[in-house]
């Protein structure tokens, strides 16, 4: 193809005036920017990151420490939001409860991805008897609530983080497969892979290099919306005691603990709850706002 | 039409199959043994043979999954280990009370969800509208569990309005109905705003509106008729999300139902019974989700015609 001039490449904005041609990713981030909802929730959401990673300087006591003649006070000046049962600070274990949540939400959504993307991809690109032993696999996976999936994995494997991040990770790869089957299937027949193949490139070469950067703004955008699922159902699986094991803080958990000290110590059970309500919702609100900017044809 | 129903029964059957191989490899074949899990760690290699033959698991483990299946065939789940309580009979004594809890709140997030969504699209931009869209994110945001602590909470031990458990009352339905109702209704609201802003601006209304039909009638018969489609959709599959929504809901409110019988095999480690439980799950699950798609074959013609074929 002959270079193209940069200024007649140009496009025309409702004015007549030209406007400046841009890149498909910084278009992008134009286009997340213009939202103020959208910066907001990215704002939360790297201030709950740094205080994740940085949960050892920032938290104000240490999240194991007992001191039980301080326990269940209420607010005050020297524990800002009081503490529990056992005398401990309940912003420091909602702080490192935050390590919890989070790391759950992206771990598990990464072997989720990692399986999915994989198996979404044989399935798609090879079709046949790979693509029915797939998509039958993912119809069964798809018989079981998700959460109760989750319960029955866990009382298995036994609590703890290792054993979540997998539950979850088993959980949600079909959400992916799906998706990137179908992109593969439409993908696979468009010119350029195509001309790749008859270039004698590979099949891997084929999917890995044409076909899957292709859907790649989808998969991000099914991993931001994937997370506040997967925190939740982290949540509901240490409420019933099958998640993360005390003393580790986890913000399931301790609404757990909490509930029986709801008739006269209600602050101990609405914190760590507002906690998740807050993540979750940053990150639904920031995972629209990337979906409508990076694919404006999955907006509902 | 038929050709279409009998493709998905048969896709069903299948599906019915997987679950039951899936409920067996998790409980029976992942590294873990399921005796020691029920006993405890000081329990004597004697008393964990006798359990193990007690409930055929010293057996191959291909006799023991066709036992599996040929039992729930027969809709016999095994015993309680605890209890000694069939399975099957736990299940049925629990189900109505799951089933009230379900339709209670399924009730409140149809009527409510499409309401508040038909008067959120027709304000569209308003205040009323933001402050719809905001509720509805929130409650799609907030654990169901948290949400019913928060309930009993505020309207059970501060103003004292509804019991906060147990089942001895219809008023002890309120809270947890609202608590598992709330995240439905913020969805279907979600989703019949967008649905009816988009036929609101067809030509079909225009035309409803020149020829003089009061704005209701238009509202009403018009656009939310044709709004309906993607509404009931959704509905469908929120369906599994009720089922084990409940589970927790049930939990914290101390309602006898399927899901409090889950966790409660769970935390007693009674492995029977959290056998059964899955499998029965699923199966209501799987055939919730097939009575939903035969009836939106008869509900939405376009489908009926593009899926037989």
């Amino acid at each position: 193809m002959a270079p193209v001039d940069k200024d007649s490449a140009g496009l025309f904005g409702p004015d007549g005036l030209a406007v400046e041609s841009r890149g498909f990713f910084a278009d992008s981030v134009l286009r997340l920017c213009a939202n103020r909802l959208v910066i907001l929730a990215a704002v939360v959401l790297a201030i709950l990151a740094a205080l994740a990673l940085f949960a050892p300087f920032i938290s104000p006591y240490d999240p194991m420490k007992q001191t039980l003649a301080d326990s269940l006070h209420g607010p005050g000046a020297k524990h800002l939001l009081g503490t529990d049962e056992l005398g401990r600070d309940i912003l420091s274990r909602i702080i490192y409860g935050a390590r919890i949540s989070l790391s759950v939400g992206l771990v598990s959504q990464l072997i989720a991805c990692s399986i999915g993307v994989l198996l979404g991809a044989i399935a798609g690109f090879y079709g046949g008897f790979a693509d029915t032993l797939i998509s039958r696999t993912m119809e069964i996976f798809a018989a079981f609530p998700e959460l109760l999936f989750a319960i029955a994995i866990m009382f298995v494997l036994g609590p703890g983080v290792i054993n979540v991040f997998i539950a979850l990770g088993l959980l949600s790869w079909t959400h992916y497969a799906r998706l990137v089957r179908g992109q593969v299937m439409l993908l696979r027949e468009m010119e350029y892979a195509q001309a790749c193949r008859v270039c004698g490139g590979s099949n891997a070469r084929v999917i890995i290099r044409h076909l899957l950067p292709n859907c790649f703004s989808t998969i991000i955008v099914l991993v931001t919306l994937g997370i506040p699922g997967a925190i939740l159902t982290e949540a509901s699986l240490s409420y019933i005691g099958l998640g993360v094991q005390p003393p580790m803080a986890s913000w399931g958990q301790m609404i757990s603990t909490a509930q029986q000290y709801v008739s006269f110590y209600p602050y101990y059970s609405v914190a760590p709850g507002l906690a998740i309500v807050i993540t979750v919702l940053a990150f639904n609100i920031f995972g629209d706002g990337l979906r409508d900017a990076l694919d404006p044809r999955l907006r509902r | 039409m038929i050709v279409y129903i009998l493709k998905r029964l048969l896709q069903t059957i299948f599906v019915l199959w997987g679950a039951s191989l899936v409920t067996f490899i998790l409980m029976n074949v992942l590294p873990g043994d399921p005796v020691r899990l029920m006993l405890e760690k000081r329990a004597t290699p004697q008393a964990v043979e006798r359990i193990r033959h007690e409930m055929g698991l010293d057996k191959p483990k291909i006799t023991q999954y066709l036992d599996f299946v040929k039992n729930a065939l027969k809709l016999d789940l095994g015993r309680s280990y605890f209890t000694r309580e069939p399975v099957m009979t736990a299940l049925s004594r629990r189900f109505g009370v799951t089933l009230r809890l379900a339709s209670s709140a399924y009730a409140i997030a149809l009527v409510l969800g499409i309401s508040i969504g038909v008067l959120s699209a027709l304000q569209r931009g308003r205040a009323l509208d933001s402050a719809v869209r905001g509720v509805a994110v929130l409650g799609i945001s907030a654990p169901v569990f948290w949400v019913a602590i928060i309930l009993q909470m505020v309207f059970g031990l501060r103003l004292g309005w509804f019991p906060i458990s147990g089942i001895r009352s219809a008023g002890s339905f309120v809270l947890p109905a609202a608590a598992l109702g709330l995240r439905h209704m913020a969805s279907i609201s979600r989703v019949t705003r967008t649905s009816m802003l988009e036929v609101i601006s067809q030509d079909y209304i225009r035309t409803a509106r020149a020829k003089g039909l009061a704005e209701n009638a238009v509202i009403l018969k018009h656009a939310l008729k044709n709004a309906l489609i993607p509404i009931i959709t959704l509905a469908g599959t929120e369906l599994g999300d009720l089922l084990t929504g409940s589970m927790l809901t049930e939990w914290v409110f101390a309602i006898p139902g399927i899901g409090k019988l889950m966790v409660d095999s769970i935390l007693m480690r009674d492995l029977p019974m959290l056998q059964g439980t899955v499998l029965y799950v699923a199966v209501v699950f799987v055939l919730s989700n097939l009575a939903v798609d035969i009836s939106y074959a008869f509900i939405d013609p376009r489908i009926r015609y593009a899926k037989s074929d």
